[in-house]
């Protein structure tokens, strides 16, 4: 406790006016309640400025320094013990936390405590605020209708700034030459961005399928066409050799379908990519499983209408139209990957796609050599 | 203060709190700053509340997310898990996704902590565009605030990119989802589309770098961006203060409510603890973003029903609702999500970032405003604000079209289609609702807002100004510092409990806007007299032949802002503002009232 007398002896002169330092014990308030003349009158406390008038839409003589049980100590002292037993809450629900903690732990018993503790907290300062403390409204001025300088402040600030903007702007030369500076210093500089991804260079258009791969479930075991009954899918991925990355696999998954003796369209030139003859009980086609809408899998097959659904955005594709979409947003066909049966009667590719698989971009091939990979067609 | 011990305790505390502010100003002179800081008065309508409530989620989000961070392990590398959650044992998996794990059934309150999170994240969002709502629709975002209608938008924006980075941290089976089509999105941008997306992800997707990345974004860039934004949107608070709804006693200069200390620093500090304690209740008795359901993200997996956190729907749906369009010639194209993933939200939010310019240019109206405008009082922006709302809830619907049609039986099919006609009917439908309520209760007085004051302004024959049905009624509370007694004036505004008026009927305050727009035109002082002219009882306040309380307060420009504008036939904005209230109002008569 500083008493009255020790602040007074700093060793340092006091700068402020006597009788205001603590040495003048009789000027000291009673308490620090303010009420007094000097508070309710000081324009200040109601946002006006030193000798500005008393602007007339802020009213003279509000006293905000009462509380709503100042004059009823029985009704204070219920208030008190109103807010501390909130606390008391807040102080339980602290011991139940960490009980529940050492116990081992439950999200929903935490949440409970945690609510409690911190809800018995809030409302006891409500409370505290409501009953206890001055909290009147007061009306006070905003200084103006906006924050805005007077003219005489605004002059000298464009002074402060033509003192350096008239000198540059005589010097137009330099000017220039900065510009031009900045912009190929400035453009050098974000260089290094381009570190944060590789080149385009037609990876977009790329899968991983060649000439010859076997198809492979996602735990890479080779498929025969016996293995997928009429009406049932399975998602494959091209034999590469070694295990796929998360990249590859995404630009690669390849949905086999059996669509059984289903009328499926043979588009010209595609009348050996399916395995199994059109209209027999077993008919195997394999589509990009890579929406071309927004890139999602194409996951759900309807076999009953031999659609398959996109469950991101609801594309529908009609498998026996060769994949092409029906309904909802996506602007192509799934492209058709060609399907031969290896010597050992494995479900292998033909070759990679002939079209780019994928949602769409800007400079997107329509057709792909499906053995060099390489795009051929733009437009 | 009876007992001479409790005199003394009082004597030592204002002892010692002197002594603490003079070691502080002995060092900054802060005296002033302090005083005016402690004395600063907030109004405390309990929509001003909101935006408060979003940033104390923001403390919260702050809290448990380094807590979060303690554990997370932002890794794309593949791991086998062995962890307390026995139905994903020895699955393959990130090692992001392991620790997600981890921390909801291995690290204890590690899952109160990650719902706590989630939900506060959620919460966040929503506070926010409720707040960013109340702005627009009472117009708030007028001159003065502008910028801080613009730093505001940018926070929206920054909390959007926040909490969807942090959404796809866990690299569950469902955020993974919404990354693949964030990736076609950007991938779909014209020309430097394809570069854009391998900066971001480091090449094809998924990869190995994004996780990291996004972790950085969402633990260092995107919070340092709101910290810095949420300062300045405060700090400009600070400086401009708070708006407030017209009322009693209340002008454009002057501004009512609670001190800042103690009143409002408890009660905020209340709010917190609250917003917090319910927070941690949804933490922990409502489940959010199970990802132990989902399961790993896998690129050739999806789950049906894949829906975003609530904040993303609205472009989720908006790529549902687009067609299949997308454009090609001369060899390029401009792909399908393009349209609703890049180009609508852009346009959007480019509408937004303009609305104060549009606003002002629709209503001429270049004058600063403290006080708001009601909604009603502004048909054509209220409208507009439904519309968008209407809109945004198309979009929203559209994004849950599956779950629908699963539970309304109706085809997924059917359900877009309708959404499809339904994004442009409903907002015009409830466009145009929301316009001619507005009308209707300007012109009823219905749902006045407190006490009535206002009433109908007449000029009479003799070119003097009367009020209708005046008669002067209970002020009711706030005896203390309302106006009666202290205003002095020999009417005092009491609530002039007449039938139509109300505090806030359309007389007053359609005399108020009337005022500020048309006649008081840009000079600031020109402006303030004319808003004072109109302010609510101000307005009632000048026809008072006594001289109300409030006719000395606006000067000698009260008359010339608003009673000229009446005198000219209907008042104010109204006309001005396109299908407003009728123009053939009787001339003589000011005020929208008069007008029904």
């Amino acid at each position: 406790m500083t008493s009255i007398d020790e602040s007074s002896s700093r060793p340092e002169p006091d700068p402020r006016p006597a009788g205001r330092t603590g040495a003048d014990q009789a000027d000291v308030p009673e308490s620090l309640l303010p009420g007094t003349e000097e508070y309710l009158e000081d324009p200040r406390h109601y946002g006006i400025e030193e000798g500005v008038p008393w602007p007339d839409d802020v009213p003279r003589g509000q006293d905000d320094t009462h509380w709503r049980y100042e004059d009823d100590p029985h009704g204070a002292r219920v208030a008190e013990l109103r807010i501390a037993f909130c606390w008391l809450i807040t102080l339980l629900s602290g011991i139940g936390l960490a009980a529940v903690y050492v116990a081992g732990g439950e999200a929903q018993v935490e949440g409970a405590f945690l609510f409690a503790g911190f809800a018995g907290l809030g409302v006891g300062f409500v409370l505290w605020a409501r009953d206890l403390l001055p909290g009147h409204d007061v009306i006070g001025s905003r200084g103006g209708l906006t924050h805005i300088s007077d003219e005489a402040d605004r002059r000298l600030a464009v002074q402060s700034l033509g003192r350096g903007v008239e000198p540059m702007a005589r010097r137009p030369f330099l000017g220039k030459v900065l510009g031009g500076v900045l912009t190929v210093f400035g453009v050098s500089l974000v260089f290094p961005i381009a570190s944060l991804g590789p080149a385009v260079e037609g990876q977009f258009a790329r899968t991983p399928w060649r000439k010859g791969m076997r198809a492979v479930s996602e735990v890479g075991t080779p498929v025969k066409p016996s293995d997928i009954l009429p009406n049932g899918v399975l998602t494959v991925f091209p034999d590469t050799g070694e295990p796929l990355d998360s990249q590859a696999m995404a630009q690669s998954a390849v949905l086999l379908i059996n669509i059984g003796s289903a009328p499926f369209k043979v588009l010209p030139g595609r009348e050996t990519w399916h395995i199994g003859s059109v209209g027999s009980v077993n008919c195997l086609v394999a589509f990009s499983k890579i929406c071309t809408h927004a890139g999602c899998p194409v996951s759900q097959y309807d076999w009953w209408t031999h659609e398959l659904v996109c469950p991101c955005h609801q594309s529908t594709f009609q498998v026996l139209l060769d994949c092409k979409p029906i309904f909802g947003p996506a602007p192509r066909n799934l492209p058709q990957l060609p399907l031969a049966v290896d010597d050992e009667g494995y479900v292998v590719s033909q070759s990679g796609f002939t079209e780019p698989v994928g949602p769409g971009y800007w400079n997107r091939p329509i057709e792909i050599n499906p053995f060099t990979h390489k795009a051929v067609k733009y437009s | 203060m009876s007992s001479t011990r409790e005199r003394a305790a009082a004597q030592r505390r204002s002892s010692l709190v002197k002594d603490g502010l003079d070691y502080i100003d002995d060092r900054f002179g802060s005296s002033p700053f302090l005083r005016s800081a402690m004395d600063k008065i907030f109004p405390d309508h309990w929509s001003f509340m909101v935006g408060e409530i979003a940033m104390y989620c923001f403390v919260v989000l702050i809290v448990t997310g380094i807590y979060l961070a303690l554990f997370y392990v932002p890794s794309s590398a593949a791991v086998v898990y062995h962890g307390s959650y026995k139905p994903l044992d020895g699955q393959t998996m990130s090692a992001a996704y392991a620790s997600v794990l981890n921390i909801s059934f291995h690290v204890r309150a590690g899952l109160v902590m990650r719902q706590v999170h989630h939900w506060a994240a959620v919460v966040f969002v929503a506070a926010l565009c409720f707040h960013m709502c109340r702005v627009f629709f009472t117009g708030a975002f007028r001159k003065p605030r502008e910028v801080n209608w613009t730093i505001g938008l940018t926070l929206l924006v920054s909390v959007l990119l926040e909490g969807f980075s942090g959404y796809s941290l866990p690299d569950d089976l469902l955020s993974g989802t919404g990354l693949r089509v964030v990736y076609s999105i950007i991938e779909s941008i014209p020309l430097i589309g394809t570069k854009l997306v391998f900066l971001l992800w480091g090449g094809p997707f998924p990869g190995t770098s994004l996780i990291p990345r996004l972790f950085l974004l969402h633990e260092f860039l995107f919070p340092a961006l709101l910290v810095g934004l949420l300062s300045a949107h405060l700090a400009i608070l600070w400086r401009q203060k708070h708006t407030d709804f017209p009322g009693p006693g209340k002008t454009e200069t002057n501004i009512r409510g609670s001190r800042f200390f103690p009143q409002y620093m408890l009660k905020g500090g209340a709010l917190m603890f609250l917003t917090t304690a319910v927070l941690c209740a949804l933490g922990g008795f409502v489940q959010i973003n199970p990802i132990w359901l989902y399961g790993p993200y896998q690129p050739y997996a999806v789950s049906a029903g894949s829906q975003p956190d609530w904040y993303v729907g609205w472009l989720d749906g908006s790529l549902r609702l687009w067609p299949h369009w997308e454009f090609r010639s001369f060899g390029y194209e401009i792909a399908n999500p393009f349209f609703p993933g890049i180009l609508f939200p852009g346009i959007l939010f480019g509408v937004m970032y303009s609305w104060p310019l549009i606003d002002a240019w629709i209503y001429k109206d270049h004058a600063a405003h403290n006080l708001l405008d009601r909604p009603r009082d502004k048909p054509f922006r209220t409208a507009v604000g439904v519309a968008a709302l209407a809109f945004f809830s198309v979009c929203t619907i559209a994004s849950a079209s599956d779950l629908l049609a699963n539970d309304w039986h109706i085809s997924y099919e059917r359900i877009i289609e309708i959404l499809q006609i339904g994004v442009f009917v409903a907002p015009i439908g409830f466009g145009l609702i929301a316009y001619r309520v507005c009308i209707q209760l300007q012109r009823t007085g219905n749902m006045i807002i407190k006490k009535p004051i206002g009433g109908i302004i007449v000029r009479g024959g003799d070119g003097a100004y009367h009020t209708l049905g005046d008669h002067h009624g209970d002020h009711g509370d706030h005896g203390d510092h309302g106006g009666q007694g202290d205003h002095g004036g020999p009417g005092g505004h009491g609530g002039h409990g007449d039938r139509l008026g109300g505090d806030l009927t359309g007389t007053g305050h359609l005399v108020r806007t009337g005022g500020g727009n048309g006649g008081a035109g840009e000079g600031a002082p020109a402006a303030a007299g004319g808003e004072h002219a109109a302010g609510g009882e101000h307005a009632a306040g000048a026809e008072h032949a006594a001289g109300a309380e409030h006719a000395a307060g606006a000067g000698a420009a009260i008359p010339e802002g608003a009673v000229r504008r009446g005198t000219g036939g209907a008042a104010g904005d109204e006309v001005q503002s396109p299908g407003g209230a009728p123009k053939e109002a009787p001339p003589g008569v000011a005020g929208g009232e008069t007008e029904a």
